[in-house]
């Protein structure tokens, strides 16, 4: 039982690191309406100028808000730099930039920082905390925390704020929106930067788990990207929901089922996502598409 | 006789006569552009003509590079006649993924058939008994017949992937060309109409996914033809991509596209490495995105844009829509123009 | 069509090298091999410097300084050495279409240290079949020594991982009889090969494995294998993995109440990659092998081979990292490969595999102890000695002798 509790707390866990860069897919994807592959690779690149910062004798918190920053405006530039020429083209065209994107984001932090492992200090204590009986890491408690801060400051500003209104908006529909004054450009631009700052702290937060390296986000992107399908690419607490689903999914196959066993444990969530997804199209909590004639 | 028909068969002997004018090495890269034109046709007949996106068309390209390994390496059949048998394994693979494939749109069904993709090396080292799990599997290379004995073993190779290719870009055009193609393009463009027009959509659909499998499947049959040996390592996820990538640097919907973008994805990554081997990373997706600004509709797109002709009857064009496909809903997203 | 136009060009300027060069070339005009004249040579390397692999693309750059010091020297007989190297991103049909290059297009005297079991077994069919020497592949699986008949061309260098795995064993049944062990171990050829090696050399001891775990390269973490691992109650760990992995599995022991004798594999035991960025103290007591000696040991601060090691790293590749063991490793391939070259007879690729496979060596930057040693035949593995070694007060402290694995014939 002990251990059957520790495997699903170990679900949790990994699902929240799942869930955290999930969150930024899911913030794209609701102001631009693509996905971005490069999401992964730009959350590694904002880790690495945390650690930068970190090493240049700067305090982890000061290091990271730093890096929080730079990343807002990051992601603001890309966008408005490298999306925007092929904004309003072919889907594929921009899905194919942030492809290229990955590629040289990825290549570009090889050539800076190197491909050897990198430790980076944690944010939460070491040691667990005891709850029930059961050690649980101050580390998966602080990663579980923030990550639910943070869908609940997503949440505020998308549904209570002006702004996030707008947002909304000029995902939805451009053009009307142009029309009533929002300027659509700057949101989509706002889209990218908010995306990144998630990015950045799925980064720095999973980060003292995984070691830094340029090949940080490269496996945990493909259990996001099923993460936000499973929770419904437009819903941020969707997204979150759908990591703990594929991690605690995860664990339990690796954990128990030996026939699956550690190899193939990918296909459980696989298979959960397919199974939900065969009933609800949209994913738990994704607004279904209206089909236009 | 049209003139595209002309510049195919021009086309056509220049790459027989291309080997004989290259080092063997170039032509054993030009061997795997064959082998990867022919995947990334396969993922352009779902992509571009039916509208459905998957990124799991690595995982077809890698069943069949093993079909053909191991009835070649521990059955002792001739090369060609294991095409057939990994064309129709796929065929009936692709099928299966298709039918899910009916309820998922767009970025749902990118998403899973990602997950195929990733699944691919572990599944091959799963089954090690019959795949040579991690330590991969020999079959090698047909030896070049006797009747041809003045051909280089890459010449051989690179011909007889070639004579595989080009039925298999005949068979396409003739499938995008009639009366499926336009069914299919209508089936992408306007699903309602399409059925109120009384187009079987899910028939239609499933079977798009089973004949691009089957291309896939014949492009691994081919990879395997040319490397020799197959291992896991040569089936990760990044193999899907770039058969994404050959698409859209190609062009959707068109057939000749897949050829550009089976050049592209062998040999920029490598003029990269030449030109700056730290940077070759960076170099090669600056590449990627800067031609998806001066190319957005891919290379052939932009022959079409450069020819700009009125569309006359029963021309393969009419068929030809430029419009954003990533696939069924999320492709129907009214963006600002 | 652009794209076309170029591949055109610079392919054409090219043609001269047409058909299957050398297929045949035994007969005819003066046999001076490709690759090879008075003042220089050539070699030729496939390496990953892309993609989640590259970590090992410092053994290219170690290997590059070594040749590039060679010749600040003089060269080998008055011949420089230019070692080519090529990305690869660790997938084998890039492997390929890079050697065909090397040996066609570059005209390599000789393949050495391409990287990667997979890429290996994908080239080394081509390579003797072209009667290329394949020498000193980096790679550690037992395949590059167990028929030599069927590729005498080619070879491998460090220690298989079925010696190190039987030098583990070793120590296991001298120090720890009756040990209970749970494995964790990377799911490709080198795990395997390394979990196969340990259990073959376990047989008829008390020692077991009760419980194994395997993980993928693209796992993103390895906390439930560790949690199963941890479970099985065993007292000692065989942690098989490559340098992220070693390192979340030791950060993982620490974090857990599961305290057992930790053992971890060569490939990940570099204090520099694995052990710093865990803290120094959650690696105390780990347990592990080595053959070379290691840079970050003070005890080799004046050694007069590290001295020119470290020198030589800092004047030629600037960029390599002398504390990465992966450098070391390619610098003292290279040291391998130019006395081969320096013992070749004459110039051909026949005289270079005569003296490869006829060498007995002591090289300075092994430990003390450690030869290369081949011998036709009778032995077909350049290395195999190794020392245990123990993570102790912040640094490896070498243990025992050094032992003569040799687990293989």
């Amino acid at each position: 039982m002990e251990r059957f509790v520790e495997t699903l707390i170990d679900g949790i866990a990994t699902g929240s690191i799942y869930g955290a860069l999930a969150l930024a897919l899911v913030l794209i994807y609701r102001s631009t309406g693509i996905v971005n592959f490069a999401q992964g690779e730009l959350a590694m690149f904002s880790t690495f100028i945390a650690w930068g910062l970190v090493e240049a004798g700067i305090p982890l918190g000061l290091a990271i808000l730093l890096t929080l920053a730079v990343s807002l405006v990051g992601g603001m530039v890309i966008e408005r730099v490298l999306i925007r020429p092929v904004e309003g083209g072919q889907e594929l065209t921009l899905v194919t930039v942030t492809l290229g994107l990955f590629i040289l984001v990825n290549g570009l932090a090889r050539w800076i920082w190197g491909s050897t492992n990198r430790g980076f200090p944690s944010l939460f204590p070491d040691g667990s905390a005891n709850l029930v009986g059961i050690g649980v890491a101050w580390e998966s408690l602080g990663l579980v925390a923030v990550l639910l801060g943070v869908v609940g400051v997503l949440w505020l500003v998308f549904q209570h704020t002006t702004l996030g209104l707008a947002m909304r908006a000029a995902a939805v529909d451009p053009a009307a929106s142009r029309l009533v004054g929002i300027p659509v450009g700057r949101m989509l631009m706002l889209g990218w930067g908010f995306a990144a700052v998630c990015g950045a702290l799925a980064g720095v937060l999973v980060a003292p788990r995984l070691f830094l390296d340029p090949n940080l986000m490269g496996p945990v992107i493909i259990y996001s990207f099923a993460a936000a399908t499973l929770g419904g690419f437009d819903s941020p607490f969707g997204a979150v929901l759908g990591g703990w689903i594929i991690g605690v999914a995860e664990a339990l196959a690796g954990g128990y089922v030996d026939f699956i066993g550690q190899d193939l444990k990918i296909l459980v969530p696989l298979g959960v996502i397919l199974a939900v997804l065969l009933i609800r199209p949209q994913g738990l909590f994704g607004s279904p598409e209206v089909a236009r004639a | 006789m049209s003139r595209t028909r002309i510049a195919w068969i021009v086309l056509l002997v220049l790459a027989i006569l291309l080997p004989f004018f290259f080092s063997s090495y170039r032509v054993t890269q030009f061997t795997l552009v064959l082998a990867y034109a022919v995947a990334a046709l396969g993922l352009n007949l779902l992509l571009g003509y039916s509208g459905q996106i998957s990124l799991g068309h690595g995982a077809f390209f890698a069943l069949g590079a093993y079909v053909t390994a191991i009835l070649v390496a521990k059955s002792g059949w001739p090369h060609l006649a294991t095409i057939p048998v990994a064309a129709a394994i796929c065929a009936a693979a692709g099928f299966a993924v298709g039918i899910p494939a009916l309820r998922l749109h767009g970025l749902y069904l990118a998403l899973v058939t990602l997950g195929l993709a990733v699944a691919t090396p572990q599944l091959i080292k799963r089954f090690d008994g019959l795949t040579g799990g991690t330590q991969g599997l020999a079959a090698p290379s047909p030896s070049v017949p006797g009747f041809l004995d003045f051909l280089a073993d890459d010449q051989w190779l690179y011909l007889l992937n070639l004579a595989i290719l080009v039925p298999m870009f005949v068979l396409a055009a003739g499938l995008v060309r009639g009366r499926v193609g336009r069914a299919l393009v209508t089936v992408r463009d306007n699903p309602i109409a399409a059925k109120t027009f009384g187009v079987d959509l899910a028939a239609y659909k499933t079977r798009a996914f089973a004949v691009s499998a089957a291309y896939a499947g014949v492009a691994g049959s081919m990879f395997t033809i040319t490397v020799g040996f197959v291992a896991p390592e040569s089936f990760g996820f990044a193999l899907s991509f770039s058969f994404l990538a050959a698409v859209v640097v190609g062009g959707l919907a068109t057939v000749a596209g897949a050829i550009f973008g089976a050049l592209f994805i062998e040999f920029v990554p490598v003029y990269a490495a030449d030109v700056n081997e730290a940077l070759a990373a960076v170099i090669y997706g600056g590449v990627l995105i800067l031609f998806m600004y001066v190319l957005p509709t891919g290379v052939v797109g932009l022959a079409r844009r450069v020819r700009l002709r009125p569309k006359q009857e029963g021309e393969r064009d009419a068929v030809v829509v430029d419009r954003g496909v990533a696939g069924g809903g999320a492709g129907e997203r009214v963006r600002a123009q | 069509m652009a794209l076309l136009a170029a591949v055109l060009a610079s392919g054409c300027g090219r043609s001269d090298s047409d058909g299957g060069v050398g297929a045949n070339a035994g007969g005819g005009e003066a046999k001076a091999a490709p690759g090879i004249t008075d003042r220089s040579i050539k070699l030729g390397g496939s390496y990953p410097f892309s993609g989640p692999a590259s970590a090992y693309a410092s053994i290219a750059l170690g290997a590059q300084a070594r040749f590039k010091a060679e010749n600040a020297k003089g060269g080998v007989d008055g011949r420089k050495i230019e070692f080519v190297t090529l990305d690869d991103a660790y997938e084998p049909q890039r492997a390929i279409t890079n050697v065909r290059r090397l040996v066609e297009q570059d005209q390599v005297f000789a393949l050495f240290n391409t990287l990667g079991t997979p890429n290996n077994l994908a080239i080394w069919d081509y390579a003797n079949q072209k009667q290329v020497p394949h020498v000193y592949v980096a790679t550690g699986a037992s395949a590059w020594g167990a028929d030599i008949a069927a590729h005498p061309y080619t070879t491998g260098w460090q220690p298989d991982y079925v010696s190190e795995a039987t030098a583990y064993a070793e120590y296991l049944k001298a120090e720890k009889p009756g040990a209970k062990v749970a494995a964790l171990f990377q799911n490709d050829g080198f795990g395997s090969d390394l979990l196969t090696g340990f259990k073959k050399a376990l047989e008829g001891s008390d020692i077991e494995v009760i419980a194994e775990e395997s993980y993928e390269v693209t796992d993103p973490t390895i906390t439930s294998q560790m949690r199963k691992l941890a479970a099985s109650k065993a007292d000692t760990f065989l942690n098989i993995t490559t340098p992220k992995f070693s390192a979340q599995a030791i950060a993982a022991i620490a974090k857990s109440d599961w305290k057992p004798l930790h053992i971890l594999n060569s490939v990940g035991a570099s204090k520099k990659l694995v052990l710093a960025p865990v803290g120094l103290e959650n690696a105390e007591g780990i347990v592990s092998m080595t053959y070379v000696k290691d840079p970050e040991d003070p005890q080799w601060d004046s050694d007069p081979a590290m001295q020119e090691y470290k020198a030589g790293i800092a004047e030629h590749e600037p960029k390599a990292d002398p504390q990465d063991t992966f450098t070391t490793y390619g610098w003292t391939a290279a040291s391998t490969m130019i006395e081969a070259l320096k013992a070749m007879k004459e110039p051909t690729r026949e005289a270079l595999m005569e003296s490869v496979r006829t060498m007995d060596l002591e090289l300075p930057m092994l430990l003390p102890g450690v030869k290369v040693v081949m011998n036709g035949e009778q032995d077909t593995y350049p290395i195999q000695a190794v020392q245990i070694m123990r993570f102790e007060d912040g640094n490896w402290k070498l243990q025992g002798d050094v032992i003569q694995a040799g687990g293989v014939e």
